[in-house]
């Protein structure tokens, strides 16, 4: 109960770190609105020419995800980097081990913290402009936005989990320029930010669906627009948990091990 | 002639070092490289998934695309090259490294463009490069000098229209050090733009991207007077030939935006 109590502590530190930021919430709300404009220009033209609906999307569910997807752009991490990365290149990371808690919940924690604060000044205005500028069909049931709230806050775990994973290869590999790149390079791609992932030819759809990215991102998205009901929402956020529970384990595992190669130089 | 070349040699110096440091550390200088590219074939597959899921969008088949992606893309990368880093602009203002660029007596903007080129954008320009000559083979063009001329003046602008988007950036960064990420709305959704067919833009897009930040001009428009394809409501084909125009002003929109920056700096203290 008492650990508990220390994480739920640090989400709400990390909430207020980043609600200190005011002009940097502006900025990214504007960013994110002029990509889901540019977006919803070139998506909304596809489903156009393919004659009404593509991929079982129409004009109004293709909205909803473009303007879903650049809501959780601030929300969930795609970039890669993140504090922990930084606090083991610099060695920091040694003062971490000497807390009283566990060093990657606390890190996670944070993230996730600082994630679904984002939600608020970023996420939702970014939905709302949608709504408001182009029109979106949502779901009527409450069913979808219950479950969809949870795939969502799962989603994001799974990205700041997954982002933990790459900060941890600088115990061996000390420059972790080059992971964070690869990340990059496929995360948004995969996750489903640029073009939903179902309209990938299938082999491609297959590769994406063999990685945890769409359940950062795409996974939330279909259940919260009530494009996966029932017992297959259920399953989609089954799929999100059990590639959480992986993510996190080898987290742990490669935590543990990466502290006993830790070596920092200086005193 | 050679009061010019002396003028430029601290330049010079200073470049070849920093490409010499960059070859250094030749495992992370190879993963960088090989990053880069990835993330630019990234970028193209987005565009190849959308057009392989429909015939044909905004009035462009995958062919037709792939010109304006190559050019586009081409152009950034090349841009990014030269200029990318003033992007990182509050990261000098932060760490006091600018009041050291107004010590020294060579302006300010050119010491900032010379203080950092990375050679995995040049890595990542190969890309854009693949894009535009496949685009040029598999595409129908009439080859005579109206056509070359006209991917002349497409190449070259595009390259100026990008820098100069960098450096406005950078000018408007010394008012939004912590709203940086504002300039990321006209500087990466300026590529993204320039990179579609303008033919799908709302209105209020075809203002921004048409005209204020003329990105229009850097691929599409080119490409719609090179292919002789209809253009957009308010962005006609002919307005491929007048790049340059749109070129003059976003160089002149920069600068002043460079010099307003400079003026309202007073050093980060410290």
């Amino acid at each position: 109960m008492h650990a508990l109590r220390v994480y739920a502590r640090l989400l709400v530190a990390g909430v207020r770190r980043q609600s200190s930021y005011p002009l940097a919430t502006l900025a990214g709300l504007v960013a994110n609105a002029t990509f889901g404009l540019l977006k919803t220009g070139i998506l909304l033209a596809a489903v156009g020419s393919a004659g009404g609906t593509l991929a079982g999307y129409d004009v109004g569910t293709m909205s909803a995800y473009v303007w879903l997807s650049q809501g959780l752009l601030g929300s969930v991490n795609l970039w890669g980097g993140s504090d922990m990365m930084q606090r083991i290149r610099s060695g920091d990371v040694a003062i971490d081990f000497l807390r009283p808690v566990d060093v990657q919940g606390a890190a996670i924690a944070t993230d996730v913290g600082k994630g679904l604060f984002a939600l608020l000044p970023r996420g939702l205005p970014s939905v709302l402009i949608g709504v408001l500028a182009v029109g979106v069909t949502m779901p009527a049931t409450p069913g979808p936005y219950v479950l969809g709230v949870f795939s969502v806050l799962v989603g994001i775990t799974v990205s700041h989990a997954l982002v933990y994973l790459l900060a941890v290869t600088g115990f061996w590999l000390v420059e972790t320029r080059g992971v964070t790149v690869l990340y990059m390079s496929v995360s948004g791609l995969f996750a489903g930010l640029f073009t939903p992932v179902w309209l990938f030819p299938d082999w491609l759809r297959t590769a994406a669906e063999a990685t945890p990215f769409p359940s950062m991102m795409m996974y939330p998205i279909d259940v919260l627009t009530g494009r996966v009901t029932g017992a297959d929402a259920v399953g989609v956020v089954g799929v999100q948990l059990a590639w959480l529970a992986g993510v996190l384990l080898l987290g742990h595992v490669l935590t543990r091990a990466g502290r006993r190669t830790l070596e920092v130089q200086g005193g | 002639m050679a009061d010019a070349l002396a003028r430029l040699a601290p330049y010079r110096a200073v470049l070849a070092s920093r490409v010499r440091s960059q070859r250094s550390y030749r495992a992370n200088f190879v993963l960088d490289l090989v990053g880069a590219v990835l993330i630019g074939l990234m970028e193209f597959t987005e565009i190849w998934v959308l057009f392989h899921a429909v015939d044909g969008i905004g009035g462009f088949t995958f062919a037709q695309i792939l010109l304006v992606f190559g050019i586009a893309d081409l152009t950034f990368s090349l841009a990014d090259l030269v200029v990318g880093h003033c992007d990182s602009l509050p990261t000098y203002v932060r760490a006091g490294t600018l009041d050291v660029f107004f010590l020294r007596p060579q302006p300010v903007l050119l010491q900032l463009i010379t203080s950092d080129i990375s050679l995995r954008r040049l890595a990542r320009a190969t890309v854009g490069l693949g894009a535009l000559v496949a685009g040029l083979v598999i595409n129908d063009i009439a080859w005579d000098a109206r056509s070359v001329a006209l991917l002349a003046i497409a190449l070259v602008c595009g390259v100026v229209m990008f820098a100069s988007v960098f450096v406005t950036a950078a000018g408007l960064q010394f008012f939004l050090v912590n709203g940086a990420e504002m300039t990321n709305a006209f500087v990466y959704g300026g590529r993204y733009a320039a990179t579609q067919p303008a033919s799908v833009w709302p209105k209020a897009v075809v203002v921004v991207f048409g005209f204020v930040f003329p990105m229009a001009f850097a691929a599409y428009l080119p490409v719609t007077a090179l292919l002789g394809l209809p253009g957009a409501p308010w962005l006609p084909s002919w307005l491929g030939w007048c790049a340059p125009l749109a070129a003059a002003w976003s160089v002149t929109l920069a600068l002043l935006c460079w010099r307003w920056g400079v003026r309202h700096y007073r050093g980060a203290g410290g």
